[in-house]
């Protein structure tokens, strides 16, 4: 500890230092939500990986952490789908392409798509506003599609009003090499899909012998969850939710026997500084903006305050 | 260099020369207590103080600074308070916590903000001569300092023994001259270390520093924290007066011609109730016995695995401070080891 003052980091970079960006295109997905495209004025790569995140700028409003749903595979821009819930995420709403942000980052761990993941069968379980982060692994998955077993999606929110990227949302279910499946909490006229919490996509249906009224051929298909698990001992699970449905998930796939250690989160914390000084995104032992966002699921499991 | 050894007016005209050169931070009397503050003359240092009400890391990182300044448009530049200053009457325990902060802002991600105003800090630190009422560092093994700062000082009856530790601390006695402290002058310091340790034990601590960790591992379900917190105003006096809390806010700020601007950082506490309130205003430490136990777990458990140190340096500051008279760490882990 003596040496630190005779350190000769003089010319460090400042860790707070947002690097100019702009935004390339924005689109309105909800309600709530906006799906950006920006480009780092210097023209590098922004260099991240699936599950990151970076702080976003927004001058003299504030600064905000977001992460990234693109994947390190689309080159020259990089996305993030953004809600509206704060200053920052307010004014970013009301930008249009040629405005300017700050960028800083990217940070936190990743999913690990380029090592356990590999030759491995992958199930993807996004709860709302969850997809966004998977987002980036999944399509990071799926453009190395051969690199991987099977592939498989599981979507649920809380209504057809609130679905993200619908439209590759129905391209994963269109895909011979994917199985996709999706449930909304309360369908609407419109909604002809299944409803239901996201566990319902992971559960047989248990019919009862004494009850036979709704066991009609159709219905019994509707109900009947598309996930297989061919190899639990082989298939790596990312989870990404609001902190309620991380425990249920989490039973359902102990229920498929998934090995724990197989299982990866995205949690959330105010991670106010993105570099492990402010405190604010603490969990015990963990800085989430360092140590995760992403973590292995068992090494969590027993940390309090976690989940 | 040897310890030189000077009586009060030799120390004082050193002071006043080292005045006249540069910006010179000092321990001065405010009412019954004491604070640092930019140093006029040297007649107004009071290297007998008993503790600061704040501790001198808000040199390194003040209660608020400007980290970066941005143009509407969208370009940021960083700012950085390059200028060198000279910190006078560090007492130990404190002196400890810095070299705390140094190792927490200068490792994993470089805090370049906290580390230029460090570099530029040439520290003087002083041994106690007075123990303030709650104090108890020397429980904590922090009532005397071996490393991290630049001259020692230290009151042997009416003489002052100078002991420079660095070459820049070389440099701020240039031009001093003084006798070398003889060998039974630093046999007396030897003593005064001695006495310190024993001097200050306000509380007596009843296990080891190095106990608390495992203590808090399996302390996590104790009664203690919703018992204390019970009384808790969550009011963050406990860690703006701590000299190992760092936490800070970040705050964009808009200038008058509304086009620049500045984002600033800001002590921040995690007693406060917002303090790990997320998007959609889900808090992850709602009540105050989380965020009080997270306070302990942080100093005892967190921090002191990283940096291979317990958090806390026993200045009492907390202590003196906490308008609920909850929040003597001593109490609660010595309340602990009892429920061992």
């Amino acid at each position: 500890m003596s040496n630190v003052v005779s350190d000769t980091g003089a010319d460090r970079k400042d860790i707070y230092l947002p690097e100019a960006a702009t935004v390339v295109n924005v689109q309105p997905m909800t309600a709530m939500e906006s799906f950006f495209a920006f480009k780092l004025d210097s023209g590098r790569e922004l260099g991240h990986m699936p599950g990151q995140f970076v702080e976003v700028s927004v001058p003299g409003i504030g600064e905000a952490p977001i992460s990234v749903s693109s994947s390190p595979t689309l080159k020259g821009l990089f996305q993030m789908c953004i809600r509206r819930m704060g200053n920052v995420t307010n004014h970013l709403h009301k930008m249009k392409p040629g405005d300017r942000v700050g960028i800083r980052g990217p940070f936190g761990t990743h999913f690990p798509v380029d090592t356990v993941m590999k030759g491995k069968d992958i199930l993807f379980i996004a709860g709302g506003i969850g997809l966004v982060p998977l987002r980036s692994a999944i399509n990071y998955v799926l453009d190395n599609r051969k690199d991987y077993g099977e592939v498989s999606i599981l979507f649920g929110c809380k209504s057809p009003a609130e679905r993200l990227f619908t439209r590759e949302l129905a391209e994963w279910s269109a895909r011979e090499d994917v199985t996709f499946d999706e449930t909304v909490d309360v369908g609407d006229e419109s909604w002809k899909g299944k409803t239901g919490v996201i566990t319902s996509l992971m559960k047989k249906p248990v019919f009862d012998p004494k009850s036979t009224v709704q066991v009609g051929e159709e219905l019994s298909k509707e109900l009947m969850p598309a996930l297989e698990i061919k190899e639990p001992g082989n298939t790596i699970a990312l989870v990404c939710g609001p902190p309620v449905m991380y425990k249920f998930v989490i039973l359902e796939l102990k229920e498929l026997g998934v090995p724990i250690e197989n299982i990866y989160v995205s949690l959330e914390r105010r991670m106010k500084c993105g570099v492990g000084k402010c405190g604010h995104c603490q969990i015990n032992q963990y800085y989430v903006c360092q140590d995760g966002p992403v973590f292995k699921f068992a090494d969590v499991i027993d940390v309090r305050e976690a989940i | 260099m040897n310890v030189k050894k000077l009586d009060r007016a030799a120390l004082d005209s050193w002071v006043d020369s080292l005045i006249a050169r540069q910006k010179v931070y000092g321990v001065q009397a405010r009412g019954e207590r004491f604070a640092f503050a930019p140093l006029a003359r040297a007649e107004d240092l009071r290297l007998d103080y008993d503790v600061t009400i704040l501790p001198p890391k808000k040199y390194f990182l003040p209660q608020t600074e400007d980290l970066v300044t941005f143009k509407r448009s969208g370009e940021y530049d960083s700012v950085l308070d390059d200028e060198p200053f000279v910190l006078l009457g560090v007492h130990p325990y404190d002196m400890v916590a810095v070299n705390q902060m140094d190792a927490i802002f200068s490792s994993d991600n470089y805090d370049v903000h906290y580390m230029t105003r460090r570099k530029n800090a040439a520290i003087v630190v002083c041994d106690v001569q007075n123990a303030s009422p709650n104090v108890f560092a020397g429980c904590m093994g922090t009532a005397t300092v071996k490393d991290g700062f630049d001259v020692l000082l230290t009151r042997i009856g009416d003489a002052w023994l100078v002991d420079a530790r660095t070459e820049k601390g070389a440099g701020l006695l240039e031009g001093v001259s003084a006798p070398d402290a003889g060998e039974a002058d630093l046999a007396a310091r030897e003593k005064v270390w001695a006495e310190n340790v024993e001097k200050l034990q306000r509380h007596k601590l009843n296990c080891a520093p190095s106990d608390i960790p495992d203590l808090l591992e399996k302390s996590y379900g104790h009664p203690v924290w919703e018992e204390r917190a019970a009384l808790c105003f969550s009011c963050g006096t406990c860690t703006n007066v701590c000299p190992t809390c760092y936490c800070f806010d970040v705050q964009d700020d808009v200038n008058w011609d509304v086009e620049t601007g500045k984002r600033s950082r800001t002590w921040d506490s995690c007693q406060l109730k917002d303090f790990a309130i997320v998007a959609g205003d889900h808090n992850f430490r709602p009540n105050a016995a989380d965020r009080f136990r997270h306070r302990y777990y942080r100093k005892g458990k967190y921090v002191a695995d990283k940096i291979g140190q317990i958090a806390c340096v026993g200045c009492g500051r907390c202590v003196t401070g906490c308008v609920a008279k909850i929040a003597n760490p001593v109490e609660i882990y010595n309340r602990l080891m009892e429920d061992k």
